[in-house]
This record gives structure tokens, C-alpha cells and sequence, in this order.
């Protein structure tokens, strides 16, 4: 055996040790779950909780219509929900992305002390419960909380107005612990933005807005598609700011999903629910990335 | 009718601590059409900043600069009709080679068919036929330097900048790139300003060449005056070796001038601007002195003094000689092959000869 091969050997064997942490954290405690919730997902539920072991794909029925008829029916509530969701995930991808683009070049162009306490800020909220800030919003926005108060006292408004318990009170709630997840990637691509670019372009005779769409735009679109991506994930799934926000008059998926394992203690249809919404957000960043690296083969002009 | 004029340009910039950096301190300068001018000088002397000022990326705090007569105060950079070619090139990392030497053509919306045309034009002019489908990490320092100049002159400007732009190329490269870039200039008949801190290069390059200092212009002139009439020591310093004695005119005969130096050496000038009395610095290339260790057969005209060191740089031998009170003068001594029995050592007595034409006579500045 020549000398070439042992060393490609032992650096096989070296990027197998150092690996296998990892793949036993993932398989252990994501593939294995994943696998278990595919399964029960296809079994029918039992009476008290728990699975019977009969093929059962009536859990997708009842949510995109072949329901069991006798037994469940199709509700078109469930796609109706979903659809929803995926509306305010959007709005809450935007918005953060409105908030956090031009802070990211506003924080990146600060120097020192100011530029880390900056930064520091952005991940204050994180110090703080998430239930005790979004409990905090709810105080804000109720009737008698701080906008009302200040808005009816200025008197710009004669009654309070419904900031609560509808999905404009969701967004604000999810823009709210979602932006430095929108804010941290972006912030890391512009600030390696190299600005002689800009200058070039300029140089070349194109006037801001030019420069901005085809050299900065472009530039920064990995972070933005990266912001994007960790900011829509969780705002789909997430259910803890529709229960305390949404009240009982905005549903999202993930608030069924928790009921149906927690109180309903319907797993398999839990399962179902959850499995469709990670097939969905695959599906989404898959075309997603497709168009992106389409359109970096055409070149972006 | 002028054509790029600059007067009395200034530019502060403030520093942390407070106080201002004068990047430039009343630059007056007169770029003719056509020409290559070098704009010659340290590192930190300004030559960036009168670089951004002309290109419009930075407003300077007082004086004018004009093109044509017409005065470019107020016009954003995407509007002024020079290019740059940066010196860490600044290509646009998600466009390929053609869309990035087109890019001046996109944004000025040049139809399709003309783009095409001219892309390849300038593509060809610079060397580059065929490369326009990578992307520019995929090329050399060189080419990509080639892709920042077709970049710019496809949009045929009036002035090219160039801000060292051949500095980060090795030395065989950089030797090819002058010859290139000067003939390139020649062909497309574009005005080029150019920075370099390497006086070879613009000695090489420039039709004229600006030597600055402290953000100050020192001399303005072609390379031979440059170098063999230097305007002050600093020029007579940065460009060339020079020997350098500070001494007073004791003798005048006509022409002819005896200065006696402050380490009490008699030395021998030619000028028609000192006269008897006068304080100067006579500056003597390290070329024109010629030494001779016995004789006395080329003129009268000697400094004494001791062989310090001496370096052998290949073509020629160089002398570090003291010529008293600790004053060192260099002298390069022609080295022939075969010439080992005329090797001077260490500690030998010399005599330094030079014609008095040789030796260049400039005021002495008090500071
Ligand atoms: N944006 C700035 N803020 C503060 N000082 C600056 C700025 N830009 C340049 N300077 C200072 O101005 C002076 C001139 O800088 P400039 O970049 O013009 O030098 P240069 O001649 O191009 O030098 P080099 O050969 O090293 O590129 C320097 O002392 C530099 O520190
Ligand atoms: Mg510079």
C-alpha cells in the first residue's frame, strides 16, 4: 500500500471521529423523533391518548380532504389556519427585513464602543423571558394599556382601538422576537460589504439607486435569504405568541399542533399537522434557493 | 483653453484625537490633454485624496477644480467623466468579466449590439479576448488589473485615474504592465493620471510627473528636469540617490563657483543664478562622480574622503565614502567583468572627481 493511501486513511478515520458527535446528537435527537412522528402520523389515534397500530392516512384527510367520513370530517378551518400562518410568517419575514436592512448599515458604519453597544442592544431582548416580554406587549396593547391610554388622552381617538387578540397584534409580536434573527445575518454581510464596490459604481456613472439594485442589493442577498429563512421558520411554527396575542380569535398551526399533543392528546394528528408545515417550509426554501442560484448563474444584471 | 485645472486645492481631515491631517495643502495643478502625468510621492503624502477630489468621492475644503474651464464643484461622481482604476481593482465579485467590463454600458443603457461590440473592443484592447465568461476570482492579479482598465476605458473618459495600480503586481509583471499601459495610453489618446510611490515607474511612464509632499505639489516637470534639475533636496531625495553639501559661495568666476562646504570641503559648480555670498545646497548625483584613487587626470575638481562601505549591486559598485565631520557621499563606480584587482577595500583614501556641470545648485531654505 503506498504511503498516499494510509494518509488519505487516516484522514478518513480523523473526519469520522470528529464528526461523530454530531451525527449522533442529530440522528439521536432529530432524525430518530423525525422518524418516530412520520410513523405515528400514519396510525390511527387511540380512544385515551396514545396510537392503535392501524394504517390510518385519514390524519391528512381530515386537514386536506379525505376525512373518514362517519367519524371526522374535512375542515377546511385547518387549511384555512395554515393559510393564515404562512400569511403572517410573510408579513413578519418583511417587516423585520424593512426594520433590520438599514440598521444593519447604519450599525456596520458605527465605530467602536458605539458599534458594540449597538450590537449589544439588539440582543437585550434576549436577556429577558420571552412570556414576560410578550406579556409585556399585551399590557401595551389591550384597551386600557399605554397606546390607548396615550392616544385617547392626546385626544386622538374618542374609543380604544383593537390593537389586541387579531393578527396585527401576532406581527407585532413576532417582529418583535424575530428581528435580531433577521438583523444578526444581514448585519454579518454588510458589514463584510466591500464599499470600494460602491464606489466603482459610482465611478462607472451609475447613480445611487443603480449602484443599490445591482451591486449592494446583490451583495447582500445571502444574508437576506439567510435572515429570511431562520425568521420564517419559527413564525410559521411558533404558538406561544398567537395564544397570548391572537387570543382565541387567531389560530396558527402551531397552536393546533400543541393542542392536538397536549390537551386533545391527539398525537398521530399533531404529527400530521407538524410534518406539513416542515413540508411546506422545505418545499418554499427549495424554490427559494433554486431562483437564487439561477439567478446567480445568469449573473444578476 | 485649460483642461484639468486644479488650484489651490485644500482638504483637512479630522483626526481621532482631534487636531487635522492636511491631506492637501494648497495643490495647484495643471493636467494637460493627452498627457501622462504621474503624481509622484510618499506614502500618506495626499496622492489618493487629489486622486478621490478629481473623481468627485470627496469635496475638497477650498480651491477649484475644473475641466475644460468649467468648474466641476457640485458634480456627484457618477457624473463626471473619469474612471478609476482602483488599486485593489474593486471588481464586482457577482458578475462575470463581460458584465463587469460592461457595466459602465448597462447603467448608461448602451443598446445590446453596441455593448457587445464595445465590450469586446475593450476586452481585445487590453489582452483579455475570450476570458468573458469567468468570473474575477478565477483570474491573476495582472488580468484582473486588465479587467479594471478595459472596465474603464470602454467608457472612453477624458481622464483615466489610476491609483497605483501596479503595485500589487510582482516585478517582471509590473515592468510588462508599465511598457502596456504606456503604449495603451498612446493608442487610445486618453489623458492618464497616475500614482505611484515608485520613482522607477514614473521616471519610465510620464510625459510629466508631480512630485507631492506633505500634501503639497514640490515640482511639476518632465522626468529628465525632475531628475537632473530638482526643485528642492526632498525631490532631489525621493527621486534618485543624491549627495547633498550645504556650503556658501566663496569664489565666483563667472560662471564658475567655489562653495565652501560646512565640513570644510571646496567643491566646484557652474550656475548663472548664485552669486558671491550666497547660501546653496549643491546636489551631485551619485553617477557623475568618478573616483579615482591616485590620479588627478579628470579635472581639478575633487572631495576627499575614506571608503566606508562598499555594495556590490551588480552593474556598478557602491561607495559609501566619508567625506568628514561624519558627512557620507555615495558614489557609484562602474563595475566591468574581470575587474577584481580594482576592488576597492574598506578604508581606503579616495578622491572624488565630478564636472562642475554635473553639480546642480539649488537656494538654501532655512526651516
Ligand atoms: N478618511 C480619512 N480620514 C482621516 N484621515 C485620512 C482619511 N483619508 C486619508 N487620510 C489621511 O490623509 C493623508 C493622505 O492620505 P492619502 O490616502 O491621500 O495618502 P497617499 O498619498 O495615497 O498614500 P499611499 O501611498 O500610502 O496610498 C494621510 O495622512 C491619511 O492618514
Ligand atoms: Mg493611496
Amino acid at each position: 500500500m503506498s504511503s498516499a493511501d494510509t494518509i488519505l486513511k487516516r484522514k478518513r478515520r480523523t473526519l469520522v471521529l470528529l464528526l461523530a458527535p454530531f451525527s449522533i446528537m442529530l440522528s439521536v435527537f432529530f432524525l430518530i423523533p423525525l422518524g418516530i412522528m412520520m410513523v405515528y402520523s400514519f396510525l390511527e389515534p387511540g380512544l385515551y391518548g396514545g396510537v392503535e397500530w392501524n394504517w390510518y392516512p385519514y390524519n391528512y384527510g381530515r386537514i386536506i380532504g379525505w376525512p373518514l367520513n362517519d367519524f371526522e370530517e374535512f375542515e377546511p378551518i385547518y387549511l384555512k389556519i395554515f393559510l393564515n400562518s404562512l400569511q403572517i410568517a410573510l408579513m413578519t419575514v418583511i417587516c423585520t427585513f424593512l426594520l433590520s436592512y438599514p440598521a444593519a448599515f447604519w450599525v456596520s458604519r458605527m465605530k467602536g464602543a458605539k458599534k458594540n453597544f449597538a450590537l449589544f442592544l439588539i440582543t437585550l431582548p434576549f436577556f429577558a423571558n420571552l412570556l414576560v416580554r410578550i406579556y409585556a406587549w399585551l399590557l401595551l396593547l389591550r384597551p386600557t394599556g399605554f397606546f390607548n391610554t396615550v392616544l385617547q388622552s392626546a385626544g386622538l381617538i374618542m374609543e380604544p382601538l383593537d390593537l389586541l387578540f387579531n393578527n396585527f397584534a401576532v406581527i407585532i409580536g413576532m417582529v418583535y422576537i424575530l428581528t435580531p434573527f433577521m438583523f444578526l445575518p444581514i448585519y454579518a454581510n454588510v458589514e463584510k460589504l466591500d464599499y470600494s464596490l460602491v464606489r466603482a459604481s459610482q465611478d462607472l456613472g451609475a447613480n445611487p439607486l443603480q449602484t443599490f439594485r445591482r451591486v449592494i442589493l446583490p451583495l447582500t442577498a445571502p444574508g437576506i435569504l439567510g435572515g429570511s429563512i431562520i425568521v420564517f421558520i419559527p413564525a410559521l411554527g411558533n404558538f406561544i405568541v398567537p395564544s397570548f396575542l391572537g387570543g382565541s380569535k387567531v389560530q396558527m398551526t402551531g397552536n393546533l399542533i400543541e393542542r392536538s399533543f397536549l390537551q386533545s392528546r391527539d398525537w398521530p394528528f399533531g404529527a400530521a399537522l407538524a410534518l406539513l408545515i416542515m413540508a411546506s417550509v422545505v418545499i418554499l426554501v427549495v424554490i427559494q434557493l433554486n431562483r437564487q442560484a439561477k439567478a446567480e448563474a445568469r449573473g444578476v444584471s | 483653453m485649460n483642461f484639468l485645472n486644479i488650484t489651490s486645492a485644500r482638504k483637512a481631515y479630522r483626526t481621532p484625537e482631534g487636531g487635522f491631517i492636511h491631506a492637501l495643502d494648497d495643490v495647484s495643478l495643471n493636467v494637460r490633454n493627452n498627457e501622462f502625468l504621474t503624481l509622484l510621492g510618499p506614502s500618506g503624502c495626499g496622492k489618493t485624496t487629489l486622486l478621490k477630489c478629481i473623481a468627485g468621492f470627496e469635496d475638497i475644503d477650498s480651491g477649484n477644480i475644473s475641466l475644460e474651464d468649467q468648474s466641476l464643484k457640485g458634480v456627484p461622481a457618477h457624473r463626471r467623466p473619469f474612471n478609476t482604476v482602483f488599486q485593489n481593482y474593486a471588481l464586482f465579485p457577482h458578475l462575470n468579466i463581460s458584465d463587469n467590463v460592461g457595466y459602465g454600458l448597462d447603467v448608461a443603457r448602451v443598446p445590446k449590439k453596441e455593448r457587445a461590440d464595445r465590450v469586446e473592443e475593450a476586452m481585445e484592447l487590453v489582452g483579455l479576448k475570450g476570458f468573458g465568461k469567468r468570473e474575477p476570482n478565477q483570474l491573476s492579479g495582472g488580468q484582473q488589473q486588465r479587467v479594471a482598465l478595459a472596465r474603464s476605458l470602454v467608457l472612453k473618459p477624458r481622464v483615466l485615474l489610476l491609483d497605483e495600480p501596479l503595485s500589487a503586481l510582482d516585478r517582471k509583471m509590473r515592468e510588462n504592465m508599465q511598457i502596456e499601459l504606456k503604449n495603451l495610453q498612446n493608442s487610445v489618446g486618453i489623458t492618464f493620471v497616475f500614482v505611484t510611490h515608485d520613482q522607477e515607474e514614473a521616471l519610465a511612464m510620464s510625459d510629466r510627473i508631480a512630485v507631492v509632499a506633505n500634501g503639497k505639489v514640490q515640482q511639476l516637470a518632465t522626468p529628465t528636469e525632475i531628475y537632473d534639475e530638482p526643485a528642492n533636496a526632498f525631490v532631489a531625495n525621493f527621486v534618485g540617490t543624491s549627495n547633498i553639501f550645504t556650503g556658501k559661495v566663496v569664489e565666483q568666476n563667472g560662471k564658475n563657483l567655489k562653495i565652501e562646504t560646512a565640513n570644510e570641503r571646496q567643491v566646484l559648480a557652474t550656475s548663472d543664478h548664485f552669486n558671491l555670498g550666497d547660501q546653496v545646497q549643491v546636489i551631485l548625483r551619485p553617477e557623475h562622480m568618478k573616483l579615482s584613487p591616485d590620479g588627478n587626470e579628470i579635472s581639478e575638481c575633487c572631495i576627499e574622503g575614506t571608503v566606508e562601505a562598499s555594495i556590490f549591486v551588480g552593474s556598478e559598485m557602491h561607495l559609501h565614502v566619508n567625506v568628514g565631520k561624519g558627512r557620507t557621499a555615495i558614489v557609484h563606480h562602474r563595475h566591468n567583468r574581470g575587474d577584481e584587482g580594482e576592488r576597492i577595500e574598506v578604508g581606503t583614501d579616495v578622491k572624488l572627481y565630478y564636472s562642475p556641470n554635473a553639480a546642480h545648485l539649488i537656494e538654501l531654505v532655512e526651516d
